[in-house]
């Protein structure tokens, strides 16, 4: 299967400090893929690289085979939802799917009318007076409107309350098995992703650290917990992502294409949220060398 | 996008539109008459013994209000366009984060760029255009009663009046566009478009617009025609004269730039000194009322032919008032092509540096 996104040794700085460092990706495609991690870690960098919106400072970043923003043709492919969704104040709903229609060849109208209407907006309200949920509903309709292969959302949910996130996903959704369309869609909070995606890539402080198809990763995470050992002693073939300590026990999270055969410990299955809270402690542990087991004894 | 660029500034363009009618109507309802005023004075005034002179000054007087009122439109128009169609043509988006709306449309970024400065940058020329031609028409009378204040060709006059303003206005809107660019906020974009744009505008006539032709030079006597007066303390009688720049004759509309007093050998020199007892001098017992009849001057023509045997002259430098389209042509060139060198900063830094 083709890539719908490849980075190699990707990278983008902003002046001295790395907002993303050496990001090698193959993004699937037909898959809705959740882009995670922690408040700064580089998502959003990551996706404007992949719309074009920023250029690379290293590395090479493809989209769809093409490079981002480079013409009509690959601009018609990726669709953008952006951060905090964007829309005119000053322009009406209508004005807004007439802004579609005219800049986009591919502008597919009855479906953004219908999208609109069965949203219940209404056309005549300027895009400043809708709540946060009905811009960011707006800002889907032009983006899914336009009918691309591709769509990318940046936190699209962030600024929404608990219900109104539910429904943008679930209208997300419906959009995506109707259209076929792959996404990319970023949040910091794993539960939004959980329902919605069949990829994911962890991203902490400016550095991928996991990426694959949510079944793959579950299958070859466990969580083993057995009398207390030095994690060293364990296989070769499995690594320890998360470990942790009392007088007489060792639990300890890993990762490995095996089995697991040594009767010593219990294999517990693992939430996608503690697998991602995992690679994210993990590197937190790594930056700022904290005994952190220690000091809760 | 011609759409899309028509919708966001269909306000600005209709509020536009709207001071301009209303300026058109205002002059369009009191043109005809001034110029009736004007052709009719004038007709009137040449059999008199001392010509048209008071007439021209009680005209220019009648009118001075309104004629710096509609000049000081022209004028400031083009700072208002650079302060509210460029600054936030650009930084309206950057602020609103809507650049990243219209940019992810199937609609490249240049194009977009392209569309918007070319769109609203000949709706500025067009209103500046329009602005100047109506005050242009309008102010004709005025301007020819004004010529010995304002000549046509001198600053003030010239900034507003004929085709430079068309130049201005692209020039601001650029300007204003291209600040905004750089500093991404519309209300530093506006300041800083405004100092600009006022320092080059002070700048273009005191520095450059001098040299864009050669000035021509000549020596003249003096006459009544530049002779400013006598100046002495009470009770010495005069000790030294002081010069005018001519006004009359070529000089008539004429843009002079510098007037100096030489003295025999050819050096400048501020004020000419006068011997208490020469030709200069007031007759015995003060100085008299001259006899009617005599014209202004008479009484000095012994003073003037004195100077002229000691070698005083003036050296003056000046553009004759027939200049005034070529130097209008010359100025629009210099403020379009500006305009087009800050229009191409612009797109050159929408592809590789903002986003």
């Amino acid at each position: 299967m083709s890539a719908i996104l490849r980075a190699r040794g990707l990278g983008k700085s902003y002046r001295r400090r790395w907002a993303l460092s050496d990001c090698t990706l193959d993004v699937p495609a037909g898959r809705v893929v959740g882009l995670v991690g922690p408040n700064g870690a580089g998502k959003s960098t990551l996706l404007n690289l992949a719309v074009g919106m920023l250029a690379p400072t290293a590395g090479t970043i493809e989209v769809l085979g093409g490079s981002p923003a480079s013409g009509p043709a690959q601009l018609a492919k990726v669709g953008f939802v952006a951060q905090d969704t964007p829309t005119y104040a000053g322009l009406s709903v209508e004005d807004h799917l007439r802004l579609g229609a005219r800049l986009n060849p591919g502008w597919d109208d009855a479906l953004a009318r219908d999208r609109i209407r069965r949203l219940g907006l209404d056309l005549a309200q300027r895009a400043g007076k809708l709540s946060g949920g009905q811009r960011a509903q707006l800002a889907l309709t032009l983006g899914v409107a336009k009918r691309p292969q591709l769509l990318i959302l940046d936190e699209p949910v962030a600024s929404l309350d608990p219900l109104a996130r539910r429904e943008f996903l679930q209208d997300l959704m419906e959009a995506v098995a109707e259209h076929e369309l792959s996404v990319v869609l970023s949040s910091h909070l794993v539960s939004d992703l959980e329902r919605v995606c069949d990829h994911l890539i962890v991203l902490v402080a400016s550095r991928v650290q996991l990426a694959g198809d949510l079944d793959t990763l579950l299958a070859t995470h466990h969580r083993l917990t057995g009398p207390r050992r030095d994690p060293a002693t364990l296989p070769a073939d499995q690594h320890v992502i998360a470990a942790s300590h009392t007088d007489r026990q060792t639990s300890l999270l890993v990762r490995t294409e095996c089995p697991i055969h040594d009767p010593a410990w219990t294999v517990g299955q693992l939430s996608l949220e503690d697998l991602v809270l995992a690679y994210m402690g993990q590197t937190a542990a790594n930056r700022n060398h904290r005994p952190a087991l220690e000091a809760l004894r | 996008m011609i759409w899309l660029t028509w919708r966001q500034s269909r306000a600005q363009a209709a509020m536009m539109a709207a001071a301009l009618a209303a300026l058109a109507a205002i002059l369009a309802l009191t043109g005809p008459n001034l110029a009736d005023d004007y052709s009719t004075g004038i007709a009137a005034c040449t059999t008199e013994s001392d010509g048209c002179s008071q007439f021209v000054q009680r005209f220019f007087h009648d009118h001075q209000g309104s004629f710096l009122a509609v000049t000081a439109v022209v004028l400031v128009l083009p700072a208002l366009i650079g302060l509210f169609w460029g600054a936030p043509l650009i930084t309206r988006e950057l602020e609103a984060g809507t650049h990243r709306l219209v940019w992810n449309q199937t609609i490249t970024r240049t194009r977009w760029l392209a569309v918007k400065l070319g769109l609203t940058g000949l709706a500025a020329m067009t209103a500046a255009g329009l602005g100047s031609l109506a005050v242009t028409w309008w102010s004709g009378p005025v301007d020819k009663s004004a010529a010995h204040d304002f000549p046509r060709l001198a600053p003030l006059l010239f900034d507003a009046r004929g085709i430079v303003p068309i130049g201005y206005a692209a020039f601001a809107f650029a300007l204003g566009v291209t600040v905004g660019m750089l500093v991404r906020r519309t209300l530093p974009a506006m300041a800083i478009t405004l100092a600009v744009f006022v320092a080059v505008q002070i700048a273009m006539p005191l520095l450059v617009r001098p040299h864009l032709i050669p000035p021509k030079h000549a020596t003249i006597e003096i006459t009544v025609a530049n002779l400013d007066g006598l100046r002495g303390r009470p009770g010495t009688g005069p000790t030294e004269a002081i010069l005018r720049t001519p006004d009359a004759g070529a000089y008539a509309g004429a843009w002079v730039l510098s007037g100096q007093a030489v003295d025999a050998s050819g050096h400048a020199i501020d004020t000419i000194p006068l011997s208490r007892t020469g030709a200069c001098a007031p007759p015995e017992g003060g100085p008299a009322p001259p006899p009617s009849g005599a014209k202004p001057g008479d009484a000095l023509s012994g003073c003037f032919a004195e100077l002229k045997r000691l070698g005083y002259r003036q050296q003056v430098t000046y553009h004759p008032a027939s200049r005034f389209w070529p130097f209008q042509w010359y100025e629009t060139a210099i403020y379009l092509a500006l305009a087009l060198g800050l229009a191409g900063f612009c797109f050159w830094r929408l592809r590789h540096r903002l986003s």
